[in-house]
């Protein structure tokens, strides 16, 4: 009637319940000490990344426990069926959907909850309407660089056309006609910015796409051609930081690197107006 | 029976119509393509551990993660997963004696063929093979200036895909018909397996959304060789040089990637918990925990999955409030992904396991699912995903997903139903070290690469030795590189098993693991036709177990129903 073909004697299948039991009962224990070993993120940078932060805390508490419990339970169900001849007792029709309610109504209070309640406010400070007192920068991604133009003293970019591009004498094809672009200033690689001051990064593509990573500000906004994206954010610690590309761009996309220096209004405002314009 | 049993060389084993035939040939060109899938990911280690070792140019890494992706997606998982082993169950397990439409089978396998063929011919013309992910965004993948592998490579990255999907589609079609038309006498839709319910989902999933790469795909090339703009704006400049493209958009072609990528997911997911359901309740001599439960969620998740996709693309540039209605959908999704879950957890509560190959597998999936599918809240959430988008916490995430589960379950699969396959039974010691060999370094891999992404490692970087943040995390590239070494030998015992076993194995009885569903109640191997008599009726539950009057501990499926 049977002709079940396990290898396994019922010693080495209880070994097997033990060694494979319990190693998988530790398994969320390891994977909580692997993010606890030390702190991954760099120290923030940002006011919203403060809540980036929050939320990626929230989530790692809440998952940690789920992971940790889990695999507990898994473990010591795989322990615990050494000792059984057979399988006992299904569970129930109702059972059944009592566990599925209940975890339906967890995951909908943790996780949805948890986007409702904590994210989605920072989702509005990082996307809604900045401050009129906003300090706007444009930055423009090419394969493989990030070119930086500040509008200058009058507040507006001046006018650009694709056919002005020369990458030694116009990088961005300024038009020299138009009276808004003279005072911009245009640098290429290196950008500076005012700490304790909402800033609005402009962002445009030369070419393909592109995504402009600061890692500290926990900041990243995809860089699209024909597309002005832009992001926002106040920075609240001066220091260098480092502008990544995250978004395959090619060959140098590993080596796409600007550096960002954030400074005092003071120093901010010494350093711009040494700066030369455009014309 | 209507046609009698083919008997040349050639009808049989390679223009073969019988689904079992064919089955095995998606196995076994899966596991072709995974062998270059394989050395491809050990190249990319390689070359993340020791960056300055100048064992290749960046045009070679990009090319080489490309295809990678590519094909371990579309070409291994796809293929030996859900076409291998979609074919294999589907007319065992409902009682049929063979797909709905055997002709389209054949064609489906032999388009696949050329499709293979080509991919691998990419890598030798011009320009190498593609290089722009294997999500070919465009601009990167339009302009042939771009990037080395745009050229040619490119061109014919998409036609191996166009033919990829016509054949997936068209075994699509098929496993919808024959799980609607062709299910044995008393097997009604509550009565089949969850395997069936899992693969006839992901089957509809997949037709209903790879049209929509189709199209992505055929105005991809149209961008490329016929001059049309539609991802292509105004003014883009390569090289010094004004492109005269205009009007088209780049999120377009995300849109239209996404709208397949994210079901893509779920149609090759869900096949492997299906595949986890028929072993772990075989193994752990148990019903499934909430049969109707799980398929109600599966419903629920074949909706949602295909209303989630914009979130991969939170930091697209799409509106930011489209990103909040993607943010909820998305964790919406958790809710019935998480019911079924817990279900293939709760089927080992008061199990008496037979700690098989194949259920090691089993467990370890479970933990895969756990790990994984909890990893996807982080990303899920927009406002945590902005800081994990493009690290190593999605190439973490979803190599436990789409890389672990279903290999997981490929493995487990292949171990529990060699028997239907060959006739025979694969060693179980040989077995055994090729499951500690791969469970625990696969596991460990992904979760060190969570933690570097932690640190907002980024990905698809040739070398992190430009930035500075990058520093402290490089540090796990060895351990990972390592530990994907062992995962690596481990592999070749199973390859040395599998074929092995299958020419010279142990014989196998029809119903080694005394399972209930009705492939047991063939003979193994099966002949033409699956049953030498009349069809099987599916007159009771597909899960009895439990402990009988006469001392078994199952009924089958196909025994007649008592009084």
């Amino acid at each position: 009637m049977s002709d079940r073909q396990d290898s396994a004697t019922p010693r080495q299948n209880a070994g097997m319940a033990r060694t494979l039991g319990w190693l998988f009962a530790s398994a969320g224990v390891f994977v909580a000490l692997g993010f606890l070993f030390r702190t991954w993120r760099p120290e923030v940078a940002t006011v919203h990344g403060e809540i980036v932060d929050r939320v990626i805390d929230y989530l790692l508490v809440i998952v940690g426990i789920f992971i940790i419990a889990g695999h507990l339970v898994l473990g010591l169900w795989i322990v615990g069926s050494r000792n059984r001849d057979a399988s006992t007792g299904n569970a129930s029709r109702r059972a059944e959907v009592r566990v599925a309610i209940a975890v339906v109504l967890v995951m909908a209070i943790v996780s949805e909850s948890g986007v409702i309640v904590l994210a989605l406010p920072a989702w509005e400070q990082m996307y809604g309407d900045p401050p009129d007192d906003a300090f706007v920068v444009e930055v423009v991604g090419k394969q493989f660089g990030w070119i930086v133009r500040y509008p200058g003293e009058d507040g507006e970019f001046g006018a650009h056309y694709p056919e002005f591009v020369d990458d030694m004498d116009n990088p961005l094809g300024l038009d020299d006609e138009d009276e808004a672009a003279e005072d911009d200033i245009v640098i290429d690689g290196l950008m500076h910015l005012p700490v304790d001051r909402p800033i609005v990064v402009r962002l445009r593509s030369h070419d393909v796409l592109h995504s402009f990573t600061v890692v500290h500000m926990r900041v990243k906004q995809d860089v699209v051609p024909g597309l002005i994206t832009s992001v926002q954010f106040e920075v609240t610690r001066t220091g260098d930081y480092e502008i990544a590309c995250a978004e395959l761009c090619g060959l140098g996309h590993y080596k796409m690197r600007g550096v960002l220096k954030v400074q005092s209004a003071a120093d901010f405002a010494s350093w711009i107006a040494e700066q030369e314009t455009f014309q | 029976m209507s046609d009698h049993a083919p008997t040349g060389f050639i009808q049989k084993y390679i223009f073969s119509f019988d689904h079992k035939v064919i089955g095995v040939q998606y196995i076994v060109t899966g596991i072709i393509m995974a062998l270059v899938a394989a050395a491809l990911a050990a190249l990319i280690r390689i070359q993340l551990t020791w960056s300055d070792s100048g064992l290749m140019q960046p045009e070679t890494y990009l090319a080489v993660v490309t295809m990678h992706g590519t094909l371990m997606i579309f070409f291994v998982i796809s293929l030996a997963l859900v076409s291998g082993l979609g074919n294999l169950l589907i007319p065992l397990q409902i009682g049929a004696r063979d797909m709905a439409y055997p002709l389209l089978n054949m064609l489906s396998y032999w388009i696949m063929v050329p499709a293979c063929i080509i991919m691998i011919v990419s890598f030798f013309v011009p320009g190498g093979a593609a290089a722009s992910g294997w999500t070919a965004y465009p601009p990167l993948s339009a302009v042939a200036e771009a990037v080395p592998g745009s050229g040619m490579g490119q061109t014919l990255w998409l036609l191996a895909m166009a033919l990829f999907i016509v054949s997936f589609t068209m075994s699509g079609l098929n496993f919808i018909v024959t799980v609607l038309n062709m299910r044995a006498k008393g097997m009604t839709m509550r009565r089949m397996p969850l395997n069936i319910w899992m693969f006839f989902v992901s089957a509809v999933l997949g037709v209903l959304s790879f049209p929509a790469l189709t199209a992505a795909a055929v105005l991809l090339l149209m961008d490329r060789h016929l001059g049309t703009s539609f991802y292509l704006p105004e003014g883009m400049i390569i090289g010094q040089e004004a492109l005269d493209y205009a009007g088209g958009t780049p999120l377009l072609f995300q849109h239209l990637f996404w709208f397949l990528g994210h079901p893509e997911v779920y149609v090759i997911v869900l096949p492997a918990i299906g595949v986890a359901f028929e072993i772990l309740t075989t193994y752990g001599r148990r019903r499934p925990f909430g049969y109707r439960t799980t398929v109600y969620s599966l419903v629920v998740i074949w909706f949602l999955s295909m209303i989630v996709w914009g979130h991969h693309m939170f930091a697209s540039g799409m509106n930011p409030y489209l990103a909040e209605y993607f943010s909820i959908s998305t964790v919406l999704i958790t809710l019935p992904f998480a019911v079924v879950g817990v279900n293939l957890l709760a089927t080992l509560w008061r199990s008496r396991i037979r700690f098989t190959t194949a259920m090691c597998f089993g467990l370890g999936l479970v933990s895969a699912v756990g790990l994984g599918g909890f990893g996807g809240l982080f990303l899920g959430t927009a406002t945590s995903d902005v800081y994990l988008h493009e690290t190593y916490f999605v190439v973490g995430h979803f190599h436990l997903m789409i890389g672990t589960v279903t290999f997981f379950a490929l493995f487990g699969g292949i171990y529990h139903w060699f028997p239907k396959m060959f006739g025979r039974l694969m060693n179980e010691r040989l077995g055994r070290i090729h499951f500690w060999m791969t469970c625990p370094a696969m596991l460990t891999i992904w979760v060190l690469m969570h933690l570097q992404g932690m640190g907002g490692l980024i990905r698809r970087y040739y070398d992190h030795g430009e930035f500075t943040y990058a520093e402290g995390l490089g540090g796990l590239n060895l351990p990972i590189t390592l530990l994907g070494g062992v995962l690596m030998l481990g592999q070749f015992v199973f390859l040395w098993n599998f074929f092995k076993s299958a020419f010279a194995g142990e014989k196998s009885p029809d119903n080694p693991w005394d399972s209930t569903t009705l492939e047991w109640t063939t003979p193994s191997p099966p002949g033409h036709g699956n049953w030498q008599g009349p069809l099987p009726d599916a007159d009771r539950d597909p899960y009895d177990y439990g402990p009988n009057d006469d001392g078994s501990d199952f009924v089958s499926q196909g025994s007649p129903q008592s009084a």
